[in-house]
């Protein structure tokens, strides 16, 4: 596996060559976490999205385990914030994890008994072993959020990237996901997740806090200023454990 | 119950035609149920509908100008959508209702055509020739050729557009390829179920496959089913009752897909009971 996951220099990301995150210069290794925080409209989904494949650069240079963005997309997990077909869809849940090893068995071949393994293991540890056989569309939210999270899992990418991963989720699932994590991280793979829970990002080895432009970006401990999260939120928020609490409101709002 | 069929021919040509128009369906309706395609369906069943005015009025071969009529709406939906901030939504009811408008000004300037109205909007499921009869089988066998040759790419587009990509296949390609499978089906059947009930024959069944399968190729099975029943019952009510053939036929199937919704939801509700 290439030990260089992301590699970005001056990238502007946006939709119609607008951008809406701009002064993007980040180096990711393999098996490294990132944590993108900001706001909502502050441009984390578009750069997870431009390093999924699936959005062209504004400009600026993107290279993903080692080659051009549209090359190595097939390499990225990419887990969106909605699944709009997820109660329309007559599918059950072991049909939508076992979709995830597609790109290994082609357009005609059978799955493999080591894609099988792969699936079982994924579904096992976001604990929805039980789940397998029963329709997408019965599940509830939370349920239907661990069978996307274990579609991710048995890709065995090079690069997860992860738009709110951790939403609808209940403590034994957000348990379950953290534990997953780590497996991943030790594995190999580098993690890129989008998300509001500062418990979440504070366990990665790194935080981009965004809001239109790269606030700051460091080690959580030291990123997560109140005056970085002033700027970032345009409210005053001190984290306290694991939350954030409001302090004061941004004058210029 | 089956001597109308033994008996006559043109009856017998009507149930075969309406069984490959089924099959066609349920493939391609399926796809059109759980994408959310219901309206560029609709569109598309409405929108030939100048193209084969204009065909006939020039002595042409109307599905040609189906064809063409089929061309200009998903072109010029992606025209639209991409020289503008409109969404698909909007940029398809305006090319809908413009079509449809366009068909029915040729349609009414010319005394030739006014006859031909209902044949196109209803079609002419007791009329169908042999040569129907062919077109439709290659239909059918292009529709499952392509299907089963894109079937991953398709589920990954029906469940996430995004995870087509991160899978290495194209999306847009593939996107194109369900529009025009979608496409072809409305122009190859309007002639047996006409241009309107088409889009009925799309949906009802798969609409039943919806509620009763739990995989994607026994929704298809449904729905294969559902639409040979309504084709076999419907031609049947029509012979009886001289009701119109192609409007007997979807009544039927929109009839089961109701059935089965009031089953289902019995079901469900016996099942909450029980629990």
């Amino acid at each position: 596996m290439n030990s260089t996951a992301v590699v970005a220099r001056r990238l502007a990301v946006g939709y119609g060559g607008r951008a809406v995150l701009t002064g993007i210069d980040a180096y990711l290794k393999a098996g490294g976490s990132t944590a993108l925080v900001g706001s909502n409209g502050s441009g984390k989904s578009t750069l997870l999205k431009t390093l999924a494949g699936l959005l062209p650069p504004v400009s600026g240079a993107l290279e993903i385990m080692g080659g051009a963005v549209t090359e190595m997309s097939h390499k990225v997990a990419y887990l969106s914030q909605f699944h709009p077909n997820g109660f329309v869809l007559p599918l059950c849940a072991v049909d939508v994890v076992r979709m995830a090893r597609y790109d290994q068995r082609g357009r005609w071949a059978r799955r493999s008994q080591t894609d099988d393994a792969i699936v079982a293991e994924s579904m096992e540890m976001m604990k929805i072993s039980n789940l397998g056989d029963i329709p997408l569309r019965d599940l509830s939210g939370g349920q239907q959020q661990r069978v996307y999270l274990a579609q991710v899992l048995a890709r065995r990418a090079g690069l997860l990237l992860l738009d709110e991963p951790t939403a609808g989720l209940d403590a034994p699932g957000r348990a379950a996901y953290m534990e997953a994590m780590v497996f991943e991280r030790e594995r190999g793979a580098a993690i890129v997740t989008a998300t509001h829970d500062v418990a979440e990002a504070s366990t990665c080895d790194r935080v981009l806090l965004v809001a239109g432009r790269i606030v700051a970006d460091g080690p959580p401990a030291i990123v997560m200023t109140p005056e970085n999260l002033l700027e970032t939120f345009g409210i005053g928020l001190t984290k306290v454990g694991d939350h954030l609490v409001v302090t004061e409101h941004h004058h210029d709002h | 119950m089956i001597d109308p069929f033994l008996n006559n021919g043109f009856m017998q040509r009507a149930l075969l035609a309406g069984i490959l128009v089924s099959l066609t369906c349920a493939v391609v309706g399926t796809y059109v149920v759980l994408r959310g395609m219901a309206f560029i369906g609709d569109a598309l069943a409405h929108g030939v509908l100048p193209g084969v005015a204009m065909a006939t009025i020039l002595g042409l071969p109307t599905m040609l100008g189906a064809a063409v009529g089929a061309v200009v709406m998903i072109g010029g939906v992606g025209l639209i959508t991409a020289r503008s901030k409109l969404s698909n939504d909007t940029a398809i009811g305006l090319l809908f209702i413009g079509l449809l408008a366009l068909g029915v000004v040729l349609v009414s300037s010319s005394d030739s055509l006014t006859g031909d109205l209902e044949a196109i909007l209803f079609g002419q499921f007791l009329g169908v020739d042999t040569t129907d009869l062919l077109v439709q089988t290659i239909a059918l066998i292009a529709v499952c050729a392509i299907s089963l040759y894109s079937a991953r790419p398709f589920l990954l587009l029906c469940f996430d557009i995004d995870l087509v990509s991160t899978m290495g296949y194209k999306a847009q390609w593939y996107h194109r390829l369900m529009l025009l499978m979608i496409a072809a089906t409305v122009v190859v059947s309007f002639q047996t179920v006409g241009s309107l009930l088409v889009f009925g024959m799309l949906l009802a069944p798969a609409g039943v496959g919806a509620l009763l399968a739990r995989r994607i190729g026994s929704m298809m099975l449904w729905a294969a089913g559902t639409g040979v029943l309504s084709t076999y019952f419907g031609l049947l009510a029509s012979y009886h009752f001289s009701w119109a053939a192609g409007a007997s036929v979807v009544l039927t199937a929109v009839a089961i897909f109701f059935l089965t919704l009031v089953f289902v939801s019995i079901r469900k509700s016996l099942t909450s009971a029980n629990a």
